[in-house]
């Protein structure tokens, strides 16, 4: 690879901090960028806007020190807000069950941030997602499979993985742990983030009731119609999910139950048995999809699940996939990549799914 | 001044790196640092190794004292001030509070009516920070002064509030000098206007020390900050000016060094280097003075031939503006991309303000001035200082053109467009 001027987001984690490394290794002239991406009121200025990743920025500042490169943070509050926050809220209001992940890689790293650095004159942008990504554009699965970000890669369009560089993709967690210890990077004990990076207490149900207010709704049997209960307010609760339905009784076959559907227009949250969570087909749209006629391979339908064998067809602007086992644990909103063993083949999001 | 050197600090039990920068070094920023002037070194290398603690009763206490004491008749000298107006604090920050609060404190203990603190909109947050602070938690209640669109605050302003009801005002604080656009302002004036009602005026003088005539006897203020590393002295030492009768309330209390205002033992070395430091700006000020103002109308004339749509912010360069400052803004950029790409190009120099976290923000001094946010967040500040030269100017001359071509295709992603 020939020199090249790059920009490496650095978030703070060990991650990125190594992969800004080793693009200076290679050679490139390489700066770091810290995305400021939340705002919280927590400053002394009257009026001023404080940043809630002060830890984050700083430990990505020491990092870009240690590397010896020039480190600016740039504030993609605003942008973040509308095109990620605002998005995850009005899914959740819709029913839709969002990764905002798959949604911050399309519309901030790989769009505004990559866009803002072609214009100032950078080749591409370095991040530190495990993933790898051929010379042909080809993304595949990282080496290390627990680690794999592949996924919420996945939907990224050909133009936008074309200036993206994943220096990853070839070491596992604890080579990349090593090698940051190795090279004196601070965050090299940094524990992985899991959660979602806005809603800063963990507890998606109780930030959304925040912003969405009580939407109360009936809990109701999907094989009887009866209605077990009442609930706040159905964007708390996910498909699949089994824990904290509230309903005190147990079902009359003693056995557990899941919530099958939810429908924001009635606030309505349907429960039934898991066998009912078994899903054989799903349609997709935003598709990244640039194949012709049923194409088998496998697919993924969530951040950590296995894959199953699937068939996908192109009907204009949705994919029709069917599914070789059933799947669980995923909802309409979340993205659906498809894979060729490690190699990638496209996505896109979750419009519905069915038995 | 090109080429520096840098240092990194030594890793336990490692050697000193030293790195040397990888291009050569414009420095066009003197108004966030300026480096240590030679005078300066001297001083407080050859204090360093040598002093004792300046209140000890022996041989080494009474030499530290000595170097302090010089030190101190020294810059009142400059200052024109007296030697017991001078407390010495940790620098300009420091200063600021102790007036600020110090002040407030004091006048609000003699009569609890004074509770109005009235300061420019335009002052560094050292003091509007501070003020802030007090009327959320010291019952004061924060009166900001309006500045016309070159960044004055004119005496009929201050004049109006403070008449509005003169018995409540605590305390009046405005800046000699901004330390962003580098307007100055008409401090005697606006002393005499807090004076005619017996309400004492504190001036942060932090970037005007060393680059004009700063008296404190000319300014009629009652208080008075400079730093010591605005003017290439170190970083760490700084005064405030208080004059004989006016009470201020100390913020650290302890052994009751300097007149019981700022306890702590006195810092030789830094104030040695102080004094030596001011001491070589005042006898090079009269030249210096005119070389920057020629040297900052070369910059500020080739840029704007360079960049048509650029506009220089503040007061028009003259007895109204601090010689080595130029301030610009560049319509349809962005401050931070307008700095990064410069940076790359070995030329340094500041946007407004950032968060503790890097993140850019409007100017509140631009905003003051009713600049829009775009056209503030679009601005640079250039300041000159001693080692500027006119190999500077021709180094961001070069690549000013391109640089804000680039950075305009970036604003225009960002929504912001030019004109």
């Amino acid at each position: 690879m020939s020199r090249m001027r790059v920009l490496a987001a650095m978030s703070g984690g060990v991650d990125s901090a190594v992969a800004a490394a080793r693009a200076v290794d290679a050679g490139h002239d390489v700066t770091g960028v810290h995305l400021a991406l939340s705002r919280s009121p927590a400053s002394d200025r009257v009026g001023a806007r404080g940043c809630c990743t002060l830890e984050d920025a700083r430990d990505a500042r020491r990092a870009a020190d240690v590397l010896g490169i020039p480190f600016y943070v740039w504030d993609l509050a605003e942008r973040f807000e509308t095109e990620v926050i605002d998005e995850f809220v009005a899914d959740y209001s819709a029913g839709r069950t969002p990764n905002p992940c798959v949604r911050c890689n399309e519309r901030i790293k790989f769009a505004a941030v990559l866009e803002k650095a072609l214009a100032l004159g950078f080749d591409a942008v370095v991040t530190g997602h495990h993933a790898r990504l051929d010379e042909d554009g080809t993304l595949r699965r990282s080496v290390d499979p627990a680690k794999d970000q592949s996924y919420v890669l996945g939907t990224l369009r050909p133009e936008q993985l074309a200036a993206a560089r994943f220096p990853l993709g070839d070491s596992t967690k604890a080579q990349v742990r090593e090698e940051a210890a190795r090279r004196g990077l601070a965050v090299a004990d940094k524990p992985d983030s899991h959660d979602i990076c806005f809603v800063a207490s963990g507890d998606t149900g109780a930030w959304l009731r925040e912003r969405l207010g009580p939407r109360p709704g009936p809990v109701v049997d999907a094989e009887t119609g009866e209605t077990l209960g009442e609930h706040d307010g159905a964007y708390a609760f996910t498909v699949g999910q089994r824990r904290g339905l509230g309903l005190g009784r147990p079902a009359p076959d003693g056995r557990p139950r899941y919530v099958l559907e939810i429908s924001p227009a009635t606030s309505t949250v349907t429960v039934g048995p898991s066998s009912a969570l078994d899903m054989r087909s799903l349609v997709a749209e935003r598709m990244v999809w640039p194949h012709d006629g049923p194409v088998s391979c496998t697919a993924q339908v969530r951040a950590h699940g296995g894959v199953v064998p699937a068939v996908v067809t192109a009907r204009g602007d949705e994919l029709d996939v069917r599914l070789a086992e059933p799947v669980r644990g995923t909802a309409a909103g979340q993205a659906v990549v498809f894979y060729d063993g490690d190699r990638v083949l496209g996505g896109g999001r979750i419009r519905s799914l069915a038995a | 001044m090109r080429g520096r050197v840098r240092a990194v600090v030594p890793r336990p039990g490692g050697a000193p790196e030293w790195q040397l920068p990888s291009t050569d070094v414009t420095y066009l920023d003197h108004a966030a640092t300026t480096p240590m002037r030679p005078e300066a070194v001297a001083a407080f290398t050859a204090v360093l190794t040598d002093a004792g603690n300046a209140s000890s009763l022996h041989a080494g206490g009474r030499r530290a004292r000595r170097i302090v004491e010089e030190s101190r008749e020294s810059l009142a000298e400059v200052l024109g001030a007296r030697p017991s107006d001078l407390i010495f604090t940790a620098g300009g920050t420091e200063s600021d509070n102790l007036a600020i609060k110090g002040l407030y404190w004091s006048r609000r203990a003699a009569d609890p009516r004074r509770r109005r603190i009235l300061v420019s909109a335009v002052e560094h947050p050292a003091v509007l920070d501070t003020a802030s602070w007090l009327a959320r938690r010291q019952g004061a209640v924060l009166e900001t002064l309006p500045v016309d669109e070159t960044g004055l605050v004119a005496p009929e302003v201050l004049r109006a509030a403070v008449e509005s009801d003169p018995a409540s005002v605590a305390l009046v604080s405005v800046m000699w000098a901004n330390s962003e656009v580098g307007t100055i302002q008409p401090v005697a004036e606006l002393a005499r206007v807090a004076h005619a009602r017996d309400i004492p005026f504190h001036t942060d003088a932090v970037q005007a020390f060393g680059q004009i005539e700063t008296s404190f006897a000319a300014s009629e203020a009652d208080a008075l900050t400079i730093s010591a590393h605005k003017i290439g002295g170190p970083v760490g030492v700084g005064a405030l000016l208080v004059r004989r009768g006016v009470e201020v309330e100390p913020l650290a209390h302890g052994g009751g060094q300097e007149r019981d205002v700022r306890s702590g033992t006195l810092n030789t070395p830094g104030v040695a280097a102080f004094a030596a430091a001011a001491a070589a700006v005042t006898a090079e000020l009269p030249a210096e003075r005119v070389r920057l103002a020629s040297l900052r109308d070369d910059l500020v004339r080739r840029v704007l031939a360079e960049v048509p749509g650029a506009t220089l912010n503040g007061a028009a360069p003259g007895a109204g503006r601090l010689p080595g400052n130029a301030h610009l803004t560049f319509p349809g950029c962005e401050g931070d991309s307008l700095l990064m790409l410069l940076d790359a190009h070995g030329v340094e120099c500041s946007t407004g303000s950032a968060c503790s976290a890097g993140v850019a923000r409007p100017s509140h001094v631009l905003l003051a001035m009713g600049a829009g946010e775009a056209h503030a967040r679009g601005s640079l500040r250039f300041s000159l200082g001693h080692g500027s030269s006119a190999a500077d100017v021709d180094a961001l001359v070069a690549v000013i053109g391109p640089v804000v071509a680039r950075a305009s295709r970036a604003g225009e992603l960002a929504g912001l467009s030019a004109g």
